[in-house]
């Protein structure tokens, strides 16, 4: 399921890449899951998709996690007890640490009421908003399950095509203190970050994406959902052919989780259905 | 939203305002603080500190808990930020400035707290408003209210206190008796006819004004004041394009290169709609159907099969595949952002966005583009050099790009081309250029109101803003009519769109079909444009009291005119208004019955609160409007008493510093400032980028997007913009300006992929005024050019628009006019995206393939902009139509067929710019040695008439119809003989190198790329 509200905008590419990675996917407004919390019952895994929900007045994704918070936390936290694995890229990420689910509690029991916010998303170093593509590394020893087709997949992928497209205004990583710091490193939490002089909004220890204790709620300010295809990389045009094999780092991470939900072991979802 | 009930103990709080303040947490930093503090040293003011907050302001019935919960459940993140109730003082020796919007000023920050507020408490209404807070440490009181007035508000939109702003109630505007006003004309003189045009601000013209008298003489009564308005607005130059519509005697009277057909009798026939006469002058009917659309229709005559709706709708179609449709669009939105440049672009771009949407039976935006002409940001010092009344072109274009990137980026939809000229004449004047591409199915492309149809009104509330919009585009701006139209002015809300959107696309594919037998945005004109173009044929009543307004206190013709953001209005058969309604509740999408389509005499009847208070025939309204003739005159020099472009510089004795100079030059100068604030990505389906290469710095020269997943089919999206070749004072001519903006726009679709019989295009005029002989001779001219260039690249215009009184008057009387600007945007197909081409250069070895042939002319160059030329060399380049559509088909094919590994228009800047922007791209992020490249111009092809050869001219003349390709040695001699075949010269300038230096012995060039990196990223580095 991935959940939309006004303002949501990158909806429709996440409802493609879940597709394309071997999972059928219905797009769901949160009006009608706050109507329904019965429905988040009914689906194996949750996408927080990106956009400027609510416009992102008062702060990027504030409406929509204090909706969540105030409205759905009992049903979010039956699906984690699930095991379901979640993912929020960008506004997705920012609501899922207002909300509470990211980082989450250090040993990963999920309280009665909300956890917590202890970690945010900034505005980036330079106030304003950054469109870009970055490299990025993937922790090899995370137990994140959005980041293991990264990881796992043979052949590697090769340097240059490790990179994903930024596009915020509030992407700095600020954690609320060290302790909280200690617990994301000494927890393999880190799942993903930027690699060496890519830090371009300023984010704590190049942090790109953290998931929680299970390693099945991640968030990452990048967009996965925007390199489905080859032709979606900056310099495709440069790229040796050897290196476009297969599918991409984007859609990897969707059926790295998909392949966790499955029980099997990461493989690359079939390319028919991708042109480019 | 949804409400939860609270404790029933808290219904007893008294209404009142909260007031809210929200901190930054020391620990978590405060950019927004530290941009002030930048921007603020740029200004002159050296302040030692800038600490920012925001402030909210609730009026409600709360209970002290509950105003407690919305301070931390909602306005305050734990992590980053501290709140507290109240209004603190400013710090001991700190300048306090607080923003607050002026009383119905939109403010979407303070609608969405509302509604989330009243979720959160369950109390049943609230009023918010929102604020900035600045505090400045170690400034005076004089230098911060320098700040608060040039950097940090618009004194349009916003009022600046110096002390915590603290009301005991926010405003709301009260209800009043309306009688019903008629407005006296059929007694007026013609003086007094112009009087009341002028200060009732309806800007008709004589002419105009006594048709509309001869119509209420034969009714035999006074208008009301709404029909009044409703004539003013629909008769606008902004609605109507009366001017490229007239009728036009046009003349040569001076020397130059004549045109055939305009200036001479052409032999091998007339162009449509031109008579000539014995004194050699030409009547014109109907300019825009003779020049512009003409061309089009001649070629879907002659065999262009593949459009599918031009000039008729909200924006051009053409098809993509069988299936799926392309419509596009491009708007200006000139006068709104010379006032107020954040709201003016922002609303810019939604008003096309809505163009996009409300076209056929709506469309899906999936790509937008900017195009701005400002003055040059150095030229001008505010408080001496800047004339009153005039933003400084800094602010100008800072506003401009942070209103394109709000709106944008908050719809989701990638803006993905544009471009930014420079031009001290833009001061008074700049332009705003929005465009939107969507996509549709093909069965859905056709849209018309039936009889019986309810008029549906959904989206935003009606406010008093953006009153007389359309009137007001159609003046001259001076300089007080930042007082004088502040109501002019709008902020848009880009998120009530976003759910507009939504909601019309479920709307649109409703299983049993649309639930609508046609759409329209309000734009311009707002509910008397919108209603009166879809009841053109068949006539509306509407009852104007049912509108949701926002607040109370406005008229009916205020109602009726408003140009309130984000509202479309829509036909519904009266059995699927159900449908309809609960998919607008499910959006939150507010939606009211207006009225219905149809009455039986074809007229407009208008009512409030059952009384009628204007009837107008649909006739008049649409076909009433006099065509007089107007008079056009080409004396083929320069005009007198216009302002100069700026002074020229002495031309630097060193190529390479020359080449330094020009990239370093705002016109060429990277706008990655620019394009990096704007998500180009969102959709997931960009395919070439706007920056491309291994460090994503490089030029694109056109976007590509993937409107259908799945599909290798692909579409380029591109601009052209040839103000130099138009330039007069620069020895241009605004025909050649018109050929060389087409010819520019295929070559950068061309670049990317695309396929030439494959391209669409769209004008957009923005003229000095053209009341004015000369201006509308140089109007002839360039539509005259349209004309020509679409019909020899079979290009048709797909949809277009005008904006023709673009010119500032001093306070001292004097005006500046802008430079005749014609702006050519394109969309062409690519027939496999995975072919798609980029210009970054990529390997060492290959060669540098220049196709086309150099003409030795410095006219209209950038290169003679800044430093002039001497003789032949300072005439202006002119396009080969033959030559240029011959090289753009041999390109295409070369790239289509693999043979080259980079492509690049030479356009601004000439070959050595072209040249190192192709290194510059290719250079790598953070490493210094790239690939360079060793030049040899001893091949150049060269037309007939070159003058000779010089150095510094081969090396920045702009020739048009020229490319630079990177081609492998493999296929060198394969991509040769394709453009030797096709007829096209081409020639081998330059070589690849590993060097990281861009040489030409020849000519003692020896530049560092990364030097001329640097000096290309850092003057738009803002």
């Amino acid at each position: 399921m991935v959940i939309r509200a006004a303002g949501t905008n990158c909806d429709a590419e996440m409802v493609r890449a879940f597709g394309l990675a071997g999972a059928a996917c219905d797009l769901v407004h949160l009006n009608r899951l706050i109507a329904e919390p019965g429905l988040l019952g009914q689906y194996a895994l949750i996408g927080f998709p990106g956009g400027f929900s609510y416009g992102d007045d008062i702060a990027s994704g504030r409406v929509f996690a204090t909706r969540l918070r105030e409205r759905l936390y009992p049903a979010l936290r039956a699906a984690a007890e699930r095991g379901v694995p979640m993912i929020g890229a960008c506004n997705g990420f920012q609501v899922l640490v207002q909300v509470g689910l990211l980082p989450g509690p250090a040993d990963g029991r999920w309280p009665e009421s909300p956890p917590e916010q202890t970690a945010a998303l900034a505005e980036n170093a330079g106030a304003r908003f950054i469109d870009r593509w970055l490299r990025v590394k993937a922790d090899g020893s995370s137990a994140c399950v959005w980041t293991r087709g990264l990881v796992e997949r043979e052949p590697p992928f090769a340097a240059d095509a490790m990179m994903l497209p930024i596009a915020h205004g509030e992407g700095r990583f600020v954690a609320d203190g060290e302790d909280t710091m200690r617990m994301l490193r000494e927890g393999g939490r880190i799942a993903l970050r930027y690699a060496e002089g890519e830090n371009v909004n300023g984010s704590a220890e190049r942090i790109a994406g953290i998931c929680d204790a299970s390693g099945l709620i991640f968030g990452l300010m990048p967009h996965p959902e925007r390199y489905l295809e080859w032709t979606n990389h900056p310099f495709w045009t440069r790229l040796p052919g050897e290196s476009m094999r297969g599918v991409t780092p984007g859609l990897a991470m969707f059926a790295g989780a998909v392949a966790h939900v499955k029980g099997e072991a990461y493989a690359d979802p079939p390319t028919a259905a991708i042109v480019g | 939203m949804a409400m939860t009930a609270e404790s029933a103990s808290v219904a007893t709080a008294a209404r009142k305002v909260h007031r809210i303040e929200v901190h930054p947490k020391a620990s978590a930093g405060d950019p927004r603080g530290e941009a002030v503090l930048r921007d603020a040293a740029a200004l002159g003011v050296k302040a030692r500190g800038v600490r920012s907050a925001r402030v909210y302001l609730i009026e409600a019935a709360l209970a002290p808990e509950q105003v407690e919960r919305v301070r931390a459940a909602l306005l305050t993140n734990p992590v980053l930020e501290e709140s507290a109730l109240g209004a603190a003082p400013a710090a001991e020796g700190a300048e306090l400035i607080e923003v607050h919007p002026l009383p119905g000023v939109m403010d979407p920050a303070a609608q969405t707290v509302r509604e989330a507020v009243m979720e959160l408490t369950g109390v049943a209404d609230a009023s918010v408003s929102t604020a900035e807070r600045y505090e400045l440490e170690g400034v005076t009181e004089a230098e911060a209210g320098l700040v608060a007035a040039r950097l940090l508000s618009n004194a349009v939109i916003q009022r600046v206190h110096r002390e915590p702003h603290w009301p005991g109630a926010l405003p709301r505007g009260s209800a009043q008796e309306q009688p019903i006003r008629r407005v006296p004309v059929t007694g007026l003189a013609d003086a007094d006819l112009e009087r009341l045009s002028r200060e009732a601000h309806l800007f008709l013209d004589l002419h105009e004004m006594q048709a509309v008298r001869a119509y209420y003489r034969e009714a035999g009564r006074e208008p009301t004041d709404i029909e009044l308005e409703t004539l003013a607005q629909t008769w606008s130059e902004h609605c109507v394009h009366k001017t490229l519509k007239s009728t036009v005697t046009y003349r040569r009277t001076g020397g130059g290169a004549a045109i055939p057909g305009l200036d001479a009798p052409d032999e091998r026939g007339a162009r449509p709609g031109h008579e000539f006469h014995a004194d050699g002058s030409v009547t014109i009917r109907n300019l825009l159907k003779s020049t512009v659309a003409a061309a089009t229709f001649e070629l879907i005559e002659d065999g262009v099969d593949w459009t599918l709706s031009v000039f008729k709708d909200n924006a051009g179609v053409i098809a993509f595949d069988d299936a799926t449709a392309v419509n596009i669009k491009v708007e200006t939105h000139n006068h709104p952002s010379a006032i107020e440049p954040y709201g003016g672009a922002a609303t810019g771009v939604g008003g096309c966005i809505r163009d996009v949407i409300g076209t056929g039976l709506g469309a899906k935006p999936i790509a937008n583009t900017d195009v701005f002409c400002v003055a040059h940001p150095d030229s001008f010092v505010e408080g001496e050099t800047l004339p009153p009344g005039c933003l400084h072109p800094r602010r100008t274009l800072t506003r401009v790009v942070a209103g394109v990137r709000d709106y944008g980026n908050r719809m989701g939809i990638p803006t993905v081309n544009g471009a930014v000229a420079f031009d001290d004449r833009f001061v008074g004047n700049p332009l705003v250029f929005c465009g939107c591409v969507g996509v549709m199915p093909r069965d859905k492309i056709r849209g018309a109101a039936r009889p019986g149809d309810l008029i549906v009104a959904l989206g935003g509330r009606t406010g008093r803003d953006g009153v007389h919009g359309a009137t007001f585009s159609s003046a001259e701006l001076t300089d007080t009519h930042a007082d004088e139209f502040a109501h002019a002015v709008q902020i848009g809300n880009a998120i009530e769109e976003k759910r507009l959107l939504d909601a019309i696309l479920r709307a649109r594919d409703a299983a049993g079909g649309p639930l609508y037998s046609a759409i329209t945005d309000c734009g311009a004109g707002g509910f008397s444009s919108a209603v009166g173009e879809m009841g053109e044929e068949i006539g509306a009543e509407v009852d104007l009291e049912r509108a949701p307004l926002k607040y109370d206190g406005l008229t009916y013709t205020e109602i009726w005119i408003s140009e309130a953001q984000e509202r479309m209005v829509l036909a519904v058969p009266e059995e699927r208004l159900k449908v309809l309604a609960r998919i607008c509740e499910e959006e939150r999408v507010e939606w009211c019955v207006l009225g219905r389509f149809g009455t039986e005499a074809k007229e407009l009847v208008l009512r409030y609160r059952g009384a009628e208070v204007g009837r107008l025939g649909m006739d008049f309204l649409h076909d009433g409007l006099p065509t007089p003739v107007r008079e056009a005159v080409w004396p083929g020099e320069r005009a007198a008493g216009t302002m100069p472009p700026r002074p020229r510089a002495m031309r630097p004795s060193a190529l390479k510093d020359a080449l330094t100079a020009l990239l370093a030059n705002p016109n060429i100068a990277s706008k990655r400032w620019i394009v990096r604030q704007y998500d180009h990505e969102v959709q997931g389906a960009t395919v070439i980028k706007p920056l491309v290469g291994a460090a994503g710095e490089g030029p694109g020269d056109a976007a590509v997007v993937s409107p259908v997943a799945g599909s290798p089919r692909a579409l380029a999206i591109g601009c052209g913009l040839a103000l130099g070749l138009g330039d007069d004072a620069q020895g241009g001519d605004p025909y050649q300006m018109a050929l060389a903006g087409v010819d520019e726009c295929v070559r950068n679709l061309v670049c990317v992929g695309a396929d030439p019989s494959r391209i669409a295009i769209l004008d957009n005029f923005c003229w000095p005024s053209c009341k004015k002989p000369r201006n509308l001779g140089a109007l002839v001219r360039a539509a005259a050019g349209c004309y020509d260039a679409a019909k020899a690249h079979r290009a048709p215009f797909v949809s277009g628009k005008d904006s023709l009184n673009n010119q500032f008057a001093l306070a001292d009387g004097r005006t500046i006019e802008i430079p005749y600007t014609l702006l050519i945007t394109g969309v062409g197909i690519v027939q496999d995206k995975r072919r798609c081409a980029t210009s970054d250069a990529k390997r060492a070895g290959s060669a540098l393939v220049m196709v086309g042939e150099t003409q030795g002319r410095l006219g209209g160059s950038q290169a003679f902009a800044m430093w002039g030329a001497e003789g032949e060399a300072a005439t202006a380049p002119s396009v080969d139509l033959r030559a240029g559509c011959a090289a753009a088909g041999a390109v295409a094919r070369v790239i289509r067929e693999g043979l080259v590994l980079a492509a690049h228009d030479c356009s601004d800047g000439g070959l050595l710019v072209a040249v190192a922007e192709m290194l510059i791209g290719a250079a790598p992020a953070g490493q210094k040695a790239g690939l360079g490249a060793e030049m040899d111009l001893s091949l150049l092809p060269r037309c007939v008439r070159c003058p000779g050869v010089d150095t510094f001219v081969d090396g920045f003349e702009e020739s048009p119809s020229r490319y630079v390709l990177e081609v492998g040695v493999e296929h060198l001699e394969a991509a040769q003989m394709v453009l030797a075949q096709a007829g096209v010269r081409s020639a081998v300038v330059g070589r690849l190198t590993d060097s990281g230096e861009l040489r030409w012995g020849a000519a003692g060039l020896a530049a560092k790329v990364e030097e001329l990196r640097a000096a290309w990223l850092g003057t738009l580095d803002w």
